[in-house]
């Protein structure tokens, strides 16, 4: 049986252990409806032109573990950013982790998906916004929304800045021989909110993961949300990110892409302005070896005046791996005075690895700041001849040259012991020691 | 200390070096003159070891010991030093983490430990004081947003920093207004000593008004077609190059 027949019979399987009473029910029968009409995403469309997921629908992936695992945190302490306190979401195969999680409901809900979607109390919150950002027709997306039950639910009423910031961390134990994940988070910040969300998805063997994972973010007047994802997986889990923001006037909403790791990984980051003077930033860093393949495809769509996006995506790409940079952004004829810029850099510092990038404008208004950039070139030989001079071997100071190169993407990082972690797993993917944390 | 002999060199087969004869003994300062095009700047990266030219006859030897097949990092570790007409931008690394970087990796090709924190400190404030930089500039990402002086002057910062057995400065005067002149002047005449050497090179005579040459060379067409002593510069400085230009030609 191929993958979408098991997920398409699943379903029923599924939903013995679902309240089929409840409304968010009723959405996860249409979503079941919608993949099964679509399927999977096949290069033939031209979203899916440069990534195949042909490979990984022969795997044959439990749709849910046969046994709940659990992990000791010393074995895993060092995937959370544990040189700082945060507040703590955490899975084990899809499984909520209390053991490892830290949670609260003092005056901000940081807490699960799964209490969210079964207690009156979040009823309201949830009529209103679950669903409501997230594609009801992209056929990855529809297929989470489908099996949508956990995941991390976190809401911040008007006013409210959590303590710390939130890691929301998914472990695949590997117990299974290969596993599907579709972890669905649900994101708000009411009026003035403010909170740091850092995302990682972690397997700790070499079985397949591929992970189908869906967050709604929305963002209320004057609200500011960062949000970190962190993809250093191991050689066999790959990632399929759906991302859906909804911004309102004056707020602030930036993602940090941080791609190191993993087999195959597409990014599906989608920002909608519905309001003013919004500000919606992406960036991204990405360094691969091997046959990595990662994909960002972003999207902007600009719907009201006065309003900016920034994107700043650089890429290192070396041996076979592959890169795809799409970007896309719409101004709607009412949206005058938008500011838009986008920006991919790449280097090439292997023959055989590739890079495809496109931006993609789609303008309508006149009044207007839009700029676009893609560059692909080589380290500068003049550059890496510079630092030789001063005696710093050419390994290193090819790897100093890739840093600054990346570097604007970092400074943005607002959390310190994050921007130091990164920095780390930079120097550490490009394979140096020089002397000092960079 | 550097012997170069009937040096030829080019870039893909096309020669910019000519058969070049030079030879500095420690404790010279050498200025080498010449006009645009010339092939300075090429001498100056020949002798770091850039790999984008190939030696087509001739050799280059330090300390008697060819340099062939010496990579530009092996180069620096055995004392050369060039100081870019065109220093590179690092943003992000800041020029006391970059100071830190290129010492200890010198001292790991000579298997020494890397320099003691307190140790490192006491030299950057030595050396930034010879050179009148300020305290913040030093955490600053390199070169990111210098001035052309504060470049110049960071590079021999730099310089003074690694304290160089051969020192080559490339076109160090270009850009710099009379006090920023004197400043790295004034550095660089502070680093002079018996055991080292400096080759300045420079397309006019003013740097040599306050770096004062034992020797002075005058390259046309990737040769040297004249040496003589300080007054050779004062020279070229009121005829001009085309006298020499001729004079080649016989």
């Amino acid at each position: 049986m191929d993958l979408k027949d098991k997920l398409v019979s699943s379903f029923l399987a599924f939903e013995n252990n679902v309240d089929v009473d409840h409304p968010v029910h009723d959405i996860r029968s249409e979503a079941i409806k919608n993949f099964e009409l679509k399927g999977f995403p096949d290069r033939k469309q031209e979203a899916w032109k440069y990534t195949s997921l042909n490979s990984l629908q022969k795997i044959d992936f439990s749709i849910f573990p046969k046994q709940i695992n659990a992990l000791e945190y010393k074995d895993v302490k060092r995937y959370f950013l544990h040189e700082i306190d945060t507040y703590k979401i955490v899975f084990i195969d899809g499984v909520y982790s209390s053991f490892l999680s830290e949670t609260t409901h003092d005056g901000v809900d940081i807490c699960l998906m799964s209490a969210a979607l079964s207690k009156p109390m979040y009823k309201q919150i949830i009529d209103v916004y679950f669903n409501k950002v997230a594609s009801k027709d992209e056929s990855l997306t529809t297929l989470n929304t489908a099996f949508s039950k956990e995941g991390a639910y976190i809401y911040i009423p008007k006013n409210k800045m959590p303590k710390k910031p939130i890691e929301i961390l998914h472990f695949a134990t590997g117990n299974e021989a290969a596993l599907l994940l579709q972890p669905r988070n649900l994101i708000i910040a009411e009026e003035n909110a403010e909170l740091q969300i850092i995302e990682r998805h972690q397997s700790l063997t070499s079985n397949e993961v591929l992970t189908n994972c869906v967050t709604e973010i929305f963002a209320a007047k004057n609200a500011i949300v960062d949000y970190y994802k962190v993809q250093n997986d191991v050689k066999n889990a790959s990632l399929i990110d759906n991302t859906y923001i909804s911004q309102k006037s004056n707020s602030v909403v930036k993602v940090h892409t941080f791609s190191f790791g993993g087999k195959l990984t597409r990014n599906n980051l989608n920002y909608y302005q519905n309001g003013e003077y919004i500000d919606s930033t992406m960036k991204g860093v990405t360094i691969l070896g091997e046959k990595q393949h990662v994909d960002h495809h972003t999207l902007v769509h600009h719907r009201e005046p006065n309003c900016e996006s920034h994107q700043d995506y650089k890429g290192i790409y070396g041996e076979k791996s592959i890169g795809v940079f799409n970007g896309k952004i719409i101004v709607d004829k009412i949206a005058q005075k938008t500011n838009a810029f986008q920006q991919n850099n790449n280097i090439l510092i292997s023959d055989k690895a590739t890079i495809n990038t496109k931006p993609q404008l789609e303008i309508f208004a006149d009044d207007v700041k839009c700029s676009h950039g893609c560059t692909i070139g080589q380290l500068d030989e003049e550059a890496l001849f510079y630092l030789q001079t001063r005696g710093i071997p050419k390994k290193e100071a090819a790897a100093l040259l890739m840093y600054a190169f990346a570097n604007n993407v970092l400074e943005s990082v607002r959390i310190p012991e994050l921007k130091m972690r990164i920095n780390r797993l930079i120097a550490k993917k490009l394979g140096v020691q020089l002397g000092f944390d960079l | 200390m550097l012997k170069v002999n009937n040096l030829h060199a080019g870039v893909e087969g096309n020669e910019i070096l000519n058969g070049i004869n030079l030879e500095v003994k420690a404790g010279e300062v050498h200025a080498i003159m010449g006009p645009n095009g010339s092939g300075k700047s090429t001498l100056a990266s020949v002798i770091a070891g850039k790999e984008e030219f190939e030696i087509t006859e001739g050799n280059i030897e330090l300390d008697g010991v060819d340099l062939e097949d010496t990579s530009p990092e092996e180069r620096a570790h055995k004392g050369i030093f060039l100081s870019f007409q065109y220093p590179v931008e690092i943003p992000g690394v800041s020029v006391t983490n970059f100071m830190k970087t290129a010492i200890n990796e010198s001292r790991k090709a000579r298997g020494l430990e890397d320099m003691p924190a307190n140790q490192m400190l006491k030299l950057i404030r030595e050396k930034s004081e010879l050179l009148e930089i300020d305290r913040k500039f030093l955490s600053r990402s390199l070169n990111e947003g210098f001035s052309g002086g504060e470049k110049k002057r960071n590079e021999i910062f730099q310089m003074a920093m690694l304290e160089p057995k051969l020192a080559i400065l490339d076109e160090t005067d270009s850009g710099l207004d009379i006090d920023a002149l004197r400043i790295v002047a004034n550095g660089v005449n502070k680093l002079r000593g018996k055991d080292n050497a400096i080759i300045v090179i420079t397309h006019y005579q003013r740097l040599l008004e306050y770096i004062i040459p034992d020797f002075v060379h005058v390259i046309h067409d990737g040769k040297i077609v004249k040496s003589g002593t300080k007054e050779l510069a004062l020279e070229l400085e009121d005829k001009g190059y085309d006298w020499l230009k001729n004079e080649s030609v016989v």
